[in-house]
């Protein structure tokens, strides 16, 4: 799979928010034991250092943390991972109503249409 | 640890200075970008760091020495412009790699010579101006060097092909190692880098961490550097 990357905005974030991804759909499950900085930043073919950073990131936000000799791991903490996945819906649902308030549809509206995309 | 220090180093030619007064540091481990316009000063700055070139004041610091023999021995440079006899076939030109530098990994570049998909048996001069482009990255990359120098390794190949020339950097960026890519295709690199040094005129204008840049101009570092070399 191709990473894409903008520009525009810090690689670390973009790349923190891949790996939230991860955590969130189960691609890493709590416990379960992460591949090496190097090899996380040869599959997005970022460089070596910027991967670090965005880890450390996850790991000041507990969702990661360090074995000193065994290399990182996803915290044992499922009610962590489940709150990411809340807040990260909540945000996409948040930004799919302003999208529909921008065309002048409301709360009721908008669920209406989403109703309309079952299948 | 800083690789190179560089120290109030200015460069003249006759009476037109080239390098005003530069202070930089190069700390090691990083992937550091030069940029700036043509004329700015990036390829006279770099053949300074190479010894190809003395300063006309000031002192450059390789590992805290003067550069020299050792400093020679562990940068890797990627000239702008192409050296290779053209009549020589890219095995040769690896032979004589790996009889003129001791760090010279034949195996690496035998191995990057496949993953680009360039025949060992053809001569140089029947290679496209990007396949050159490619072995010349793949002859300096094989070698264990401490800083890599690479002047504008992208200039003059097309989008595809730079894709591959910014992979191979990386794959090849050994742990404390530093890289040095000078450049004006600042787009097509600014994702690889960790620290940014914008030259113009003869002078650093800004080095900065690419990513603090980025949050502190809200934009990317192409256009970070465009807003500031406006015309």
């Amino acid at each position: 799979m191709d990473f894409t990357f903008d520009n525009n905005i810090p690689i670390y974030i973009q790349l923190l928010e891949y790996m939230k991804i991860y955590l969130i759909s189960g691609v890493f499950k709590a416990g379960d034991k992460l591949p090496s900085v190097r090899d996380f930043a040869n599959t997005f073919k970022v460089n070596p250092n910027t991967m670090q950073k965005a880890l450390a990131e996850l790991e000041s936000m507990k969702l990661i943390y360090t074995e000193r000799t065994n290399g990182k791991f996803v915290t044992k903490d499922e009610k962590l991972i489940e709150k990411l996945k809340d807040e990260y819906a909540m945000t996409l649902a948040k930004s799919y109503f302003d999208g529909m308030k921008k065309i002048g549809l409301g709360k009721a509206d908008s669920i209406k249409y989403l109703e309309r995309i079952n299948n | 640890m800083n690789l190179v220090e560089i120290k109030h180093v200015s460069k003249s030619f006759d009476k037109k200075k080239i390098l005003d007064d530069v202070n930089l540091k190069i700390p090691s481990g990083k992937i550091i970008g030069l940029l700036g316009k043509n004329g700015a000063g990036k390829s006279t700055l770099i053949k300074l760091i190479n010894g190809l070139l003395t300063p006309s004041e000031g002192e450059i610091l390789f590992k805290g020495k003067p550069i020299g023999v050792y400093s020679k021995a562990n940068i890797s440079y990627l000239p702008e412009r192409t050296y290779l006899d053209k009549s020589m076939k890219v095995k040769d030109v690896i032979e004589y790699f790996a009889e003129f530098y001791e760090n010279f990994d034949t195996e690496c570049a035998y191995t990057l010579l496949k993953d680009l998909k360039l025949d060992a048996e053809k001569r140089i001069i029947k290679m496209s101006k990007g396949m050159q482009e490619k072995l010349q990255l793949i002859l300096v990359m094989s070698r264990d060097a401490e800083l890599y120098i690479l002047d504008e390794p992208l200039s003059g190949v097309d989008p595809a092909t730079r894709d591959y020339i910014i992979d191979t950097i990386l794959s090849n960026f050994k742990e404390g190692s530093s890289i040095i890519i000078s450049t004006h295709l600042i787009s097509d690199i600014e994702r690889i880098l960790d620290e940014v040094v914008f030259i113009d005129e003869g002078k650093i204008v800004l080095a900065s961490s690419a990513d603090d840049l980025r949050n502190k101009e809200k934009s990317s570092i192409d256009e970070a550097f465009r807003r500031m070399f406006k015309c």
